[in-house]
């Protein structure tokens, strides 16, 4: 057996650090420059979007998790900081805060309930609560119905940027996402993320071991639905709307469409899932249902011929981790 | 006239009846589910999409070829039944050796490009389809109007269920089929073609879904989306009835329809999340649904 601190697998850990340091940085240089060359509102939607995708991303390729059901963390933040930033008159970051606190809740209580059972009964339970709480999001006075929350205003982040700029609004959107990506990667990187993918590799033999596994799905759970909400909450003040769609079963599907697409279990792939996905569905718009078609396409296509995802068979070509 | 608990009789047995409808269709819908899971062992996300290509094909069948309910109650089964054998054939037979989210993961796909397609060729709105005269017209029971179509459909439904379920329990064909769900490989040493039976199985599963689509034309509106919304309501059924059991499956459907109907009676904001609300319910108190095997 090799032992930690074997001189090959230093190396390794040593590559692996540099390859993924490496694209990084170029991902993050892009990003600065993107908003010069490409509609900043697009870019601003993928990288929530990106959020999102790394936070389901963290449930399922990490620990093995499939929710059918994110949706409602992303809806009800985008929802609740919709309505404190419009109703309320509370201050951006204010809003952000209790949207991705609302998730967090949600996720406390739909984890609880959902790692009662494991596999597709998990992915079954997830996805008739975020039906469950579609129907409350229907009914609630304070959702606006079909209309949606719309003409949330932006406000002015710490009294100081006015978020109205849509530069200023791009680069406050970039940095909380790039934190957000980068707190996912510590957590997986970190002993906590190592208990996860034994979980997920072994949970008989996790449990044998002695760790708690419920409890650590469940943080697991909660972490992934607040970072979800966390997206959600900003994307309702990119474009100053929470709607019905946000809450919505097809919702779950898109995210989970993106992580597949770009690889499961991979850092950069939701990333670059989430970028493919907003922007086939900008650019196919014109097309109408035909875009819902195509990604019920490459669903099927992922799952016979492509299980890796674009950013896990490009790693596993260059035999690095991505 | 009298009223329950403050209710009208009429409004009580007319929510009631309309909960043994839906409950009809929740008992056929998660039985499919069963009997696929049982053979498969995938969790068969389509079986809404499949649903809606029944009652569409009822429709089809008599806008262009004038072909009227009663055949399509057995046609729309076998066409959907076939292409059902045909996505195992093309699809689900590659997976079988991988983790069954795989298999959730592709009939979701595959679900959505059938929703896509049909919302592409009929809109959105919902078609209409008529109740077949010698169906048409009702009962007055003197405590309430009992239309004969909702009848006929809660008397085919349990046949059906009940047939699947002597079937599958008590013939040599079922017994077959609940060995190779025990054990495949000593099944198909016996000589007993699995593979084909799977094949088989999920084409009926599929047809049980078109079954219930057709029956459905008529009592609700055929619409593209008809299926997406009720499968997630299945799904709630299904864990908490645990797919264990035939009949497990068959009661669950027939009791949540009922708790549904009276929901609407008696608490209507209630009604379209009370079965989600019994599903978390039944999840802190009997983690492995009502007939499930404890995993």
């Amino acid at each position: 057996m090799e032992s930690v601190l074997d001189p090959p697998v230093l190396a390794r850990r040593r590559d692996t650090a540099r390859s993924l340091g490496v694209a990084f940085a170029v991902t993050v240089a892009l990003l600065i420059v993107a908003p010069f060359v490409i509609y900043p509102i697009f870019l601003m939607k993928a990288l929530c979007f990106a959020l999102f995708a790394c936070a389901f991303n963290l449930l399922i390729g990490y620990v093995g998790l499939v929710s059918f059901g994110h949706a409602m963390f992303f809806g009800w933040a985008s929802y609740l900081t919709a309505h404190a930033a419009k109703v309320w008159g509370l201050p951006p970051e204010l809003a952000i805060l209790i949207g991705t606190a609302t998730a967090a809740v949600l996720g406390l209580v739909a984890g609880g309930l959902a790692i009662r059972r494991q596999g597709i009964y998990f992915a079954m339970i997830t996805l008739a609560l975020a039906q469950m709480m579609f129907f409350f999001a229907l009914q609630a006075k304070f959702t606006g119905g079909e209309d949606g929350i719309q003409g949330v205003p932006r406000g002015r982040l710490f009294g100081l940027f006015d978020l109205n700029g849509e530069m200023t609004m791009y680069l406050f959107i970039l940095v909380v996402v790039v934190a957000g990506l980068l707190l996912i990667y510590r957590i997986i990187n970190s002993p906590f993320g190592e208990v996860l993918t034994a979980i997920r590799e072994n949970e008989q033999r996790a449990i044998s071991l002695g760790y708690n596994v419920e409890r650590y799905k469940l943080v697991a759970f909660v972490l992934s639905a607040t970072l979800a909400g966390l997206a959600g909450s900003l994307k309702a003040l990119v474009f100053q709307l929470a709607s019905l769609t946000d809450v919505h079963w097809t919702m779950s599907g898109d995210v989970l469409l993106m992580t597949l697409l770009g690889g499961l279990g991979t850092v950069f792939g939701p990333v670059v899932g989430a970028f493919l996905v907003v922007a086939m569905q900008s650019y196919l718009a014109p097309f109408g249902q035909w875009v819902l078609v195509i990604q019920g396409a490459i669903f099927v296509v992922c799952v016979l011929a492509f299980r890796r995802g674009i950013v896990g068979e490009l790693a596993h070509a260059l035999r690095v981790r991505l | 006239m009298f009223e329950i608990f403050g209710i009208p009789s009429q409004a009580l047995f007319g929510q009631l009846l309309l909960g043994l409808i839906n409950g009809s269709f929740y008992a056929l819908l998660s039985l499919g589910l069963a009997v696929i899971f049982g053979m498969l062992n995938i969790i068969n996300f389509a079986h809404g999409a499949q649903y809606m290509m029944g009652a569409f094909a009822a429709y089809l069948l008599l806008q262009h070829a004038g072909i009227g309910y009663w055949e399509a109650l057995v046609i729309a089964p076998i066409v959907v039944g076939a292409t059902g054998i045909l996505v195992e054939r093309l699809f689900l037979m590659h997976l079988r050796k991988l983790d069954p989210l795989y298999g959730l993961l592709l009939t979701f796909g595959l679900a959505i490009v059938i929703e896509g397609v049909f919302r592409n060729s009929y809109g959105s709105s919902g078609l209409p389809y008529q109740v077949p005269e010698s169906l048409q017209g009702g009962h007055n029971l003197g405590f309430m109007f009992l239309p004969n179509y909702r009848a006929w459909v809660i008397v085919l439904s349990l046949a059906v269920c009940l047939a699947t379920w002597f079937a599958i329990e008590r013939t040599r064909l079922g017994s077959y089929l609940r060995a190779a769900t025990e054990n495949p490989v000593l099944v198909r040493a016996f000589g007993i073609n699995v593979p084909r039976m799977v094949t088989l199985t999920y084409g009926f599963g599929v047809g049980l879904a078109a079954l219930a689509g057709v029956m459905a034309a008529p009592i609700y509106n055929v619409s593209p989306q008809m299926g997406s919304d009720l499968i997630i309501v299945v799904f709630a059924v299904v864990v908490i009835g645990g797919m264990g059991s035939i009949m497990g499956a068959i009661l669950t459907g027939f009791t949540l329809g009922i708790v549904e109907g009276l929901t609407k009676v008696f608490f209507p904001e209630a009604s379209s999340t009370v079965i989600f609300v019994i599903m978390a319910i039944v999840l802190l108190i009997r983690p492995a649904g009502f007939f499930g095997r404890t995993a």
